[in-house]
């Protein structure tokens, strides 16, 4: 039926290189999330305010970040900016494009969490003297962490998976830019994609597990 | 003292206190009765200034509280409240519900933290719950904990919002244990409270509020024996 002869030892050779390159996806992925999950609560909280601009500068980025492409937000940051005179190397164009995504979806999701803690939460904290921006640290934000964590988890997973777009703005050193070079060089197509695929089905796994054994620790009440 | 002067607060267009005035002594205690919706949490809330006013003042030994510059952070540290419910921060055990503003807003360390804690929550009979989550105690647990809460930060003045009226009623009996003690350590208090055998046991003087306004004032035998508003009559004779 297909005339194709699986190499699968040269590709497994390359294994070490793909590690490698699992590691930049991942250290991507995370710090997309760290600076996203900082921008989202930030945007939730703008969305809440009483203040119209605030309001209307956290629609924009939630609406954008969610209703267009993840290609486009990435295409964006490296050729958009570019043009306007702002050149981000590839990696930082990605991790810029990725962190605005994963702000936009992560602030919607907040926004949800914020609705779950009762105002009584805030008003029993400052009546002990704790000022707002304590009081939504120390009371406030914990409870709404837990009450999104989840989805926050999808999220993390959904970053993983987004960093292999970083091919369209040349970057070579995440999993899916070392694959695409040894695929290059080679044309073991299915092998290297193949082991590939596998690396990030394995990341994807460890993260929701990790998450789960994280929330297993913190939210034991 | 808690001084309340001519004090006036609408929601919008609903007027909620109209017109009133009374004073608190130190070391008093004062209970509030009235029929639903007549602002007696309202009042509280104005109190320590988590609710604006429209009229009048209100002054806390001397410092107005809706004053532009008053610092109502450093206020409220004197003044301790316990609401009906949900007063518990449910993601902390019952030692960091109480040690949290002792370490964030008082400055104290962890240790004194932990050593004024463990003292009040003994204090109300909660010394073998540090560890708990609130999830997991009793109703009357969780008022116990929310009165050890505001006493650590030795306020000078505590206020109660109708502290009992969500528990079972074999749980009433505990909490109201606890504010008996306080009144005789002579805490000075407000009490808004429903039961009304222990507002004449507890009380100095009991005020009667209805749509609002304070209708009456006086010693709870005057209050409850021999009221002289038709109106405090009504309500005494409905709750009875
Ligand atoms: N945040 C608010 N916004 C609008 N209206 C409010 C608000 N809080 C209270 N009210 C209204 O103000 C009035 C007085 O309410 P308040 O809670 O002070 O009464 P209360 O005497 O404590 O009654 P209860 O005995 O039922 O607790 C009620 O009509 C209530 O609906
Ligand atoms: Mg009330």
């Amino acid at each position: 039926m297909f005339n194709y002869t699986f190499h699968w030892r040269p590709a497994l050779n390359a294994l070490p290189q793909m590690l490698e390159g699992a590691v930049v996806t991942l250290q991507i992925a995370v710090l997309s999330m760290i600076i996203g999950i900082a921008i989202g609560v930030v945007l939730a909280v703008m969305q809440g305010s009483r203040f119209r601009v605030f309001r209307g500068i956290a629609s924009a980025w939630v609406e954008v970040a969610r209703n267009t492409p993840a290609l486009f937000q990435i295409y964006m940051a490296y050729f958009g900016l570019g043009q306007l005179g702002i050149h981000l190397d590839s990696f930082v164009a990605l991790l810029a494009g990725i962190t605005f995504n994963n702000a936009g979806y992560l602030a919607e999701t907040f926004r949800g969490g914020l609705r779950a803690v009762p105002r009584t939460q805030v008003r029993a904290a400052r009546s002990l003297g704790f000022g707002a921006f304590d009081a939504f640290r120390l009371i406030v934000m914990p409870q709404m962490f837990r009450a999104v964590f989840h989805p926050m988890t999808n999220q993390m997973v959904w970053a993983i998976l987004m960093t292999s777009l970083g091919v369209i703005v040349g970057l070579n050193t995440d999993l899916t830019g070392v694959t695409q070079e040894l695929n290059v060089r080679t044309f073991r197509t299915f092998e290297y994609f193949a082991i590939a695929a596998v690396l990030y089905y394995i990341i994807a796994k460890i993260v929701t597990l990790g998450a789960r054994g994280i929330a297993w620790r913190l939210f034991k009440y | 003292m808690i001084e309340i002067e001519h004090v006036h607060k609408s929601f919008g267009s609903l007027k909620v206190l109209d017109d009133v005035s009374l004073t608190v002594n130190t070391g008093e205690v004062l209970s509030i009765i009235g029929g639903s919706g007549s602002g007696k949490s309202t009042l509280l809330m104005c109190i320590n200034g988590l609710e604006p006013i429209q009229g009048g003042r209100i002054l806390i030994d001397g410092t107005e509280v809706h004053a532009k510059g008053t610092d109502l952070n450093a206020l409220r540290r004197n003044i301790g409240i316990v609401f009906q419910q949900w007063n518990a921060f449910p993601h902390l055990t019952v030692l960091e519900n109480v040690t949290l503003a002792l370490r964030k807003v008082l400055k104290k360390s962890r240790s004194e933290a932990e050593d004024i804690a463990v003292k009040q929550l003994k204090h109300v009979g909660l010394g073998d719950k540090l560890t708990t989550y609130p999830g997991k105690l009793s109703g009357g647990q969780q008022q116990r904990m929310a009165i050890a809460r505001a006493l650590a930060m030795s306020p000078r003045y505590m206020l109660f919002d109708e502290v009992t009226s969500a528990l079972d009623p074999q749980l009433v009996g505990e909490v109201l244990d606890t504010m008996r003690l306080l009144a005789e350590e002579g805490m000075t208090m407000i009490v808004v409270t429903h039961e009304m055998q222990f507002a004449r046991e507890v009380s100095d003087r009991v005020a009667f509020f209805n749509q609002g306004k304070m209708e009456e004032i006086g010693p709870p035998e005057q209050i409850f024996d021999a009221p002289h508003s038709d109106n405090t009559k009504k309500f005494l004779a409905n709750v009875r």
